[in-house]
């Protein structure tokens, strides 16, 4: 994990031709993120390649559900020669979700972007494939989604029957 | 159902050519029984698969009447050599060589593959989804049940990432305990991959004797923990319990005798000629692709990448030991079968050296906040009450951020991505599942070779369903 200046020596550098790309960087005691506009996720990920993490280990689809920007995207980069790991997020707005996809450049992300899109409902632009992966074809909405309902039956208790009814078909 | 008295006398299958009134396929029988209840009778006198047996038994039977379709004009002529015709079929999601219900959409030509789609997803359990609704300590056994051979490095993960949130450290003895029992644990997936590997190229012996040393270390585990599968042994914090008395002479002995173990494998598959056959130069890809797939674990190394991230990115104490990462030099199955067999001897040693070096101490964090108070407090602490009501009933609260943890599991890198809002449960908990990300380089070890060839590759890839599908 880099240190603070690293981090923000980092920070510079991907924004040094356009102050807008870098949004935030977040140094925590075990994290260090940095997070960039969603539009300029290819750009920066290359940028960091040539700083060395030329892995891309994990890509995480997360909902900030009832934040604005509300979803978000994780890239997990790793360094092999440093022995060092960053993290790259962008968020993107509920209303059209939709982030450019980095599979053309990092072939790992493949099925990952498949799974964020299928969870989510995140659209990769440019995916060569972006179907679902884990839900059925023709499922309808993003489980992961922090409103989708997690399911389960009510609990009938003898007062409550009437708010049910029908419970048991 | 009442079977219908055949004219025949009714004879065991063995002493039909004694009885010499006919030889026939076994179940034509039934067939011909069939037929005659409801089938269409076949033409008289038609040429017959069975042509051997006696005219008179086959009154116009089921095989009769296949024999005498013409198929010429149904199916038109069969491709030649030099014409190239591509075959898409299913391998799955029901076949007992992929390891699960993993379906294959394979291109072949001929008996080459050219193309292999994996399609995923019918053990999805929601496991991900189901983790936000509980309290941060009842989500160790649900994610322990996503890749469900390696229970230890699931919870492994999960509770790094909870710690790095909390920002909690582990006591030595219990980062000396885990290890133990990660190790284990990659020794006993990597036998049931030995075991099923073997017995997908035609060994069945193997996996006989390899579910023997699983047993016992299912033994130990049950032993330590009271369960012999998804244990739910590692918590926030340390680990549950203290091993009990009696359990270190039952490692000890494991540790002794498990070397030896190795050396029967090996003598039964190394230097087994039609174990080399299959393995040798099967399933290669070079290690850049590997690489760019995301490629982790036993595979990337027999590649030649030595990346270990005990070694490379030390966790839990796995500094202290002395060990060595085993590497191939081809990258064929062959290299992964001896990489996953240098491992398990690996382990042993890692083993043996944290037994010998287990140090005094707690087992779990003192932190009131994380971990329940030791129960004789109870009677007497009103604090120590509290505590425990507090996280038993709510659980703790973690401070809002995002952690991603990842340790080296038997597949490869395993990590947990956990963010929490504040709250005592997690806002997500997502596994990067090596078994998720490895199978995306199939394609790319398979094309080209046959589709034996895939069999075997597959087994190399060791994928595990529960964790790729979670």
């Amino acid at each position: 994990m880099p240190d603070v200046e690293a981090l923000e020596r980092l920070g510079r550098l991907i924004s040094a031709d356009d102050p807008g790309v870098l949004v935030a960087t977040t140094h925590r005691p075990r994290r260090a993120e940095i997070e960039v506009r969603p539009d300029a996720v290819v750009d920066v990920l290359e940028r960091m390649r040539s700083e060395g993490y030329a892995m891309l280990m994990s890509v995480h689809g997360v909902d900030y559900h009832p934040e604005p920007r509300r979803f978000g995207v994780v890239y997990e980069l790793l360094s092999l020669r440093n022995r060092d790991r960053i993290s790259v997020k962008v968020r993107v707005d509920d209303a059209d979700p939709r982030v450019p996809s980095v599979t053309p450049a990092w072939p790992t992300a493949d099925f990952q972007e498949r799974e964020v899109y299928d969870m989510f409902g995140v659209v990769f632009d440019g995916h060569p494939d972006l179907r679902r992966i884990l839900m059925p074809e023709d499922y309808i909405g993003h489980p992961q989604r922090r409103d989708f309902p997690i399911g389960g039956e009510p609990v009938i208790f003898t007062e409550s029957e009437p708010d049910h009814p029908g419970w048991w078909k | 159902m009442t079977d219908e008295p055949t004219a025949r006398p009714a004879h065991r299958e063995h002493d039909a050519p004694a009885a010499g009134t006919d030889v026939r396929e076994r179940g034509a029988d039934i067939a011909d029984r069939d037929d005659r209840i409801g089938g269409p009778s076949a033409p008289a006198g038609a040429a017959t698969a069975t042509a051997e047996a006696p005219a008179s038994v086959v009154p116009g039977g089921y095989r009769a009447h296949e024999a005498s379709i013409d198929f010429s004009s149904q199916l038109g002529t069969v491709a030649t050599q030099d014409e190239a015709e591509l075959l898409t079929i299913n391998m799955g999601p029901h076949h007992p060589a992929t390891h699960g219900v993993l379906r294959l959409l394979t291109t072949l030509e001929g008996e080459v593959v050219r193309d292999v789609k994996p399609i995923v997803g019918y053990l999805h359990t929601g496991i991900e989804k189901t983790c936000e609704d509980k309290a941060y300590w009842k989500a160790i056994p649900l994610v322990e049940r996503m890749d469900y051979l390696a229970y230890y490095f699931n919870a492994m993960a999960y509770c790094g990432a909870v710690e790095d949130l909390l920002e909690c450290e582990v006591p030595k003895r219990a980062q000396y305990l885990r290890v133990i029992h990660l190790e284990l644990n990659r020794i006993m997936s990597h036998l049931v991959w030995l075991g099923t590997t073997a017995l997908d190229i035609g060994a069945m012996s193997i996996l006989w004797y390899s579910f023997r040393e699983r047993e016992t270390i299912l033994d130990l585990f049950e032993y330590s923990s009271g369960q012999r599968m998804h244990t739910r042994y590692f918590q926030i914090g340390g680990v549950a319990e203290d091993i009990p008395g009696g359990w270190e002479q039952s490692l000890r002995r494991f540790v002794r005798e498990m070397p030896k173990r190795l050396d029967q494998y090996s003598a039964m598959l190394t230097r087994n000629e039609i174990f080399l056959s299959r393995m040798k130069h099967t399933g290669v890809a070079p290690a850049a692709t590997l690489q760019a797939k995301g490629v982790t674990g036993p595979l990337l190394r027999a590649a030649g990448v030595p990346w270990d991230l005990r070694k490379a990115m030390p966790y839990s104490s796995y500094d202290d030991f002395d060990f060595q990462v085993p590497v191939g030099t081809e990258g064929d199955n062959y290299d992964r079968y001896l990489v996953r067999m240098a491992e398990m001897r690996e382990s042993v040693r890692i083993i043996e050296q944290a037994i010998d070096g287990l140090p005094e101490g707690p087992w779990i964090t003192t932190d009131r906040k994380v971990a329940l108070p030791p129960r004789h407090e109870l009677a007497t602490s009103m604090e120590a009450l509290i505590h425990h009501f507090k996280l038993v009933t709510e659980g703790m609260r973690v401070p809002a951020g995002e952690a991603y943890h990842a340790i080296e599991g038997p597949r490869g890198e395993l990590g947990c991505f956990v963010r929490s809002d504040g709250s005592s449960k997690p806002a997500r908990v997502h596994m990067r599942d090596s078994s998720f990300i490895n199978l995306q380089a199939l394609e790319d070890m398979c094309r080209g070779g046959y589709i034996a060839d895939m069999i075997a590759t597959l087994a190399c890839l060791d994928p595990l369903l529960g964790g790729i599908d979670r």
